[in-house]
């Protein structure tokens, strides 16, 4: 009878889970939109619910969400399949080598595979305006020898250093350009654009380059690594619902390097919202139906304080969250961490371990730890991964704090207590623990503040939280963005702090000047 | 063998081999033994004082309402010897009886409970008033809060300090002296047999330390309880305790009154002890004479009488000087409060 109920619940739950799918992406606006561009084929041509999780934070984060099963579908680049995922050292410049390389080894080591590609190359180009373009006649990187000194590059400079930029670009075209500086990529364009320079390196699918009408030059000895975007696909998903293949496939070859240029343009320079930016692509190329666009809710107004005001109820609904992801933690880290500090001072041959371990997991970067939570069975991509990982951040200050403050209690007066008949628990909880109150909140409040703080980074995974417009904003360009996200961040790391310094003042123990 | 019989001579008194065969000889009156060290030995295993003796094949008894005196250099043994009576430390070997029972067989928590325990500084919490540091056991012990009120009160006037001046403050507000009277208080709270006392006044300016001599004394007759007090000031044995016993090394060189230790030391070691004590302490009037112009009053000191009798003075009598006279009764000058106090710390 048990059996058949724990089968039928796990029925329920395949149902269920096969009733949905799930689309990931990368936090920068081109990742995105092709996030939104699958889920709203999808939308179109399946019966799927779709749940979208777009802007996760970074590589590592999709592909681990992705194998664990908490997404199902998430774009990525086949150079970077190739490079940080399967970390494969032989240099391959074919597009359709790596392209097969990265599929078959997904679809072995993973159950994962790589749909068709979009069509563009996001790699490195180098760009010239067009009038010089015309003038030289330059429509691929050979024809820059023949010019060999007579204009000006400007490239990034982490291009102008790596061996697979500026110097293994000179010895594959027989270049040289001693002429060639090194320059902040943002100002690259702006150089380029007044003259001051004549070439720059750029990725292939910039908005900039459509901005600044830079004319890029065809790699036409395959020197720059391949990086095509490919649906990124979980092979259980396909296998149960074949047609979430068909609807990507549809999706082949539609993009080349210029379009994708204009759909980051139309994003990043012109603010259209992205789900109304893929949908009229869609529609333009008749792969959905011709519909009303869904209203956007967010009809732009300017000026920064008539947006705050706009957005004041999402704030609203983020500052919550944060708070939830904040404190929730908080009180874990608390209800673990203060036992674990009291446990210490009594068997002390464990102290130093557990301050050791404490100490190790506050010197991972937030991402990292973060990105460690997702496959955990039982956390997965969202809320309870972030809530983990804060927690294990908040850890620290606590026990160490409720540990000296323990051991700093002057042992005369415990022994005057110990002698007057108190026992062990009396000791702790009349002597040591109000005698260390002020310690111990000490330690809570640096918890909580960089917990407000690192709570902004939960956004990468999904969580929500004021992390959201910082990290929106961050890829979109758009600092008013990141103000609506780090203003409200900052207030209430600030309210956090003072409220915990009143408990602070209630709690502490009277006559101890 | 041979070297414990010897020690035998200083371990059990005199006083105790004699009397227990019917043949007192010094003693004032017949004690009941009520807390008895039987060849008690401590040796320290921690790392610091690895193998150490702390404590020695230590034999002593103190009597029903009699207060004994430990006393001896820092590292005699002296405190260690003490915290084994309130199983702070436990021997490594020998027995402890208090009330004819061997406290290894009592729990401890319930033992120290029915011994009061004052420690230098009063070792009040600091974070609990004054009332609430003394009705804090009666609280654990599950008293109304009517009656702990009515104790409190009770004890604050046994140590001379009105319940509603002082109840409501703070350790830190009160003086040492007062700290140290709340830490005596607080060891009455159960109104327990036996008191600890461990270096008490140890920590106080002399004149304090004076006024509290003489309140100890006058408390210990109103109170009537059995006294073990760790002190290193000579003197102060010899003024508060019935019996003295000096430890040296962890081995309990003698045990005796005030005057067994004058008219009877047992070695070379006591002797030099009573006598080093005694050039410290018998410190002179003549070394805090301002000379010069000389204060009125009358009953003038004496430039030969101990220094602990202007102490006495001042602390008798709110003036700020006090005239001195010379051996021929001249008056040369004067002592005043912080004269006194330089010379005597």
């Amino acid at each position: 009878m048990k059996r058949i109920l724990l089968l039928l619940i796990m029925l329920c739950q395949m149902a269920m889970a096969q009733e949905t799918v799930t689309i990931g992406s990368k936090t920068f606006a081109e990742s995105r939109i092709l996030g939104e561009m699958m889920a709203q084929m999808l939308e179109a041509h399946t019966e799927l619910k779709v749940v979208r999780r777009l802007g996760l934070g970074g590589t590592m984060v999709c592909f681990e969400s992705v194998k664990s099963g908490q997404l199902d579908i998430y774009p990525e680049y086949t150079g970077t399949g190739y490079v940080t995922i399967l970390k494969i050292k032989k240099k391959s410049n074919d597009p359709l080598q790596t392209y097969l390389r990265v599929k078959r080894s997904y679809e072995k080591r993973f159950d994962l595979t790589w749909l068709s590609p979009f069509g563009f190359n996001n790699t490195y180009v180098l760009a010239v305006r067009q009038e010089v373009a015309k003038r030289y006649s330059l429509s691929s990187i050979s024809d820059l020898k023949n010019i060999d000194g007579k204009i000006k590059p400007g490239v990034s400079h982490e291009f102008l250093n790596r061996p697979d930029g500026f110097p293994g670009l000179r010895d594959a075209y027989g270049f040289h350009f001693p002429n060639v500086t090194g320059m902040e990529h943002g100002l690259a364009y702006q150089a380029i654009a007044s003259g001051k320079i004549d070439l720059i390196d750029a990725f292939s699918t910039d908005g900039e380059l459509l901005r600044y009408k830079l004319h890029p030059l065809r790699d036409d000895r395959q020197f720059f690594p391949p990086y095509y975007a490919c649906p990124v696909v979980r092979q259980e998903l396909l296998r149960a619902h074949p047609e979430v293949r068909t609807a990507l496939e549809r999706l082949g070859f539609v993009i080349n390097d210029q379009t994708m240029q204009r759909l980051n343009y139309s994003v990043q320079e012109e603010k259209v919202p992205i789900p109304e930016a893929v949908s009229r692509f869609l529609q333009n190329n008749d792969l959905i139906e011709k519909t009303q666009i869904a209203e956007d809710d967010e009809e732009r107004q300017d000026g920064f304080f008539a947006m705050m005001w706009q957005r004041r109820l999402k704030t609203l609904s983020l500052t919550r969250r944060h708070i939830y992801l904040a404190m929730a933690s908080l009180f874990l880290a608390i209800g673990f961490g203060v036992p674990v500090g009291i446990l210490i001072t009594r068997y002390d041959s464990l102290a130093q371990p557990v301050l050791t371990i404490s100490g190790i997991i506050q010197t991972i970067p937030s991402i990292a730890l973060l990105a460690f939570m997702i496959p955990v069975p039982g956390l997965g991509l969202g809320v309870k991964s972030a809530i983990c990982a804060l927690f294990l951040y908040a850890l620290l200050p606590i026990i160490r704090n409720t540990y000296t403050g323990i051991q700093e209690v002057d042992a005369q007066l415990l022994e005057a207590a110990r002698g007057m008949g108190l026992t062990d628990r009396q000791l702790l909880t009349i002597v040591e623990l109000p005698l260390a109150t002020r310690t111990i909140m000490a330690g809570i409040r640096t918890s909580a503040v960089i917990n407000v703080g690192v709570a902004t980074l939960a956004a990468f995974i999904g969580a929500g939280g004021l992390g959201d417009p910082i990290v929106t904003g961050l890829q979109l360009n758009d600092t008013d963005l990141i103000l609506a996200g780090a203003i409200p961040a900052a207030l209430l790391a600030i309210v956090v702090d003072q409220l915990l310094g009143l408990i602070e003042r209630i709690l502490a123990p009277k006559g101890m000047e | 063998m041979e070297r414990l019989r010897n020690g035998c001579r200083f371990r059990l008194g005199p006083r105790e081999t004699l009397a227990s065969k019917g043949l007192p000889i010094t003693v004032r009156r017949r004690l009941d033994p009520v807390i008895q060290l039987d060849q008690v030995t401590k040796v320290f295993t921690s790392s610091s004082h690895s193998g150490v003796k702390a404590v020695d094949e230590v034999s002593f008894t103190v009597g029903e309402t009699e207060t004994l005196c430990i006393i001896g250099t820092s590292g005699s043994g002296k405190t260690t010897c003490m915290k084994m009576i309130n199983r702070l430390l436990e021997p490594t070997s020998g027995d402890i009886q208090v009330g004819g029972e061997s406290i290894s067989s009592l729990d401890p928590i319930l033992l120290r409970r029915r011994i009061g325990y004052v420690i230098q500084k009063g070792g009040l919490l600091p974070h609990l008033t004054v009332a609430k540091n003394i009705g804090l056991l009666c609280k654990l012990e599950g008293w109304t809060s009517n009656r702990i009120q009515e104790r409190v009160s009770q004890l604050l006037e046994l140590v001379n300090m009105p319940a509603k001046d002082y109840a409501h403050r703070y350790p830190s507000e009160l003086s040492g002296g007062q700290q140290q009277r709340v830490g005596v208080a607080r060891a009455l709270a159960l109104d327990p047999n036996y008191i600890l006392m461990d270096e008490p006044f140890g920590a106080l300016d002399p004149i304090t330390r004076e006024g509290l001599h003489e309140e100890f004394l006058r408390l210990k007759q109103e109170v009537g309880k059995t006294i073990v007090m760790v002190t290193h000031d000579l003197q102060e044995a010899f003024k508060l305790g019935d019996r003295i016993a000096l430890m040296d090394c962890g081995k309990l060189v003698q045990i005796g009154t005030e005057s067994d230790f004058h008219q009877n030391p047992a070695n070379q070691f006591v002797k030099n002890f009573v006598k080093n004590h005694e050039s410290n302490d018998q410190a002179k009037v003549q070394r805090a004479v301002i000379p010069g112009a000389c204060p009125d009053q009358d009953e003038p000191l004496q430039v030969d009488e101990p220094l602990a009798k202007a102490a006495r003075v001042f602390l008798q009598q709110d003036v700020s000087e006090w005239p001195v006279v010379d051996e021929e009764g001249r008056r040369i000058g004067k002592v005043t409060k912080e004269s006194v106090l330089r010379h005597l710390c």
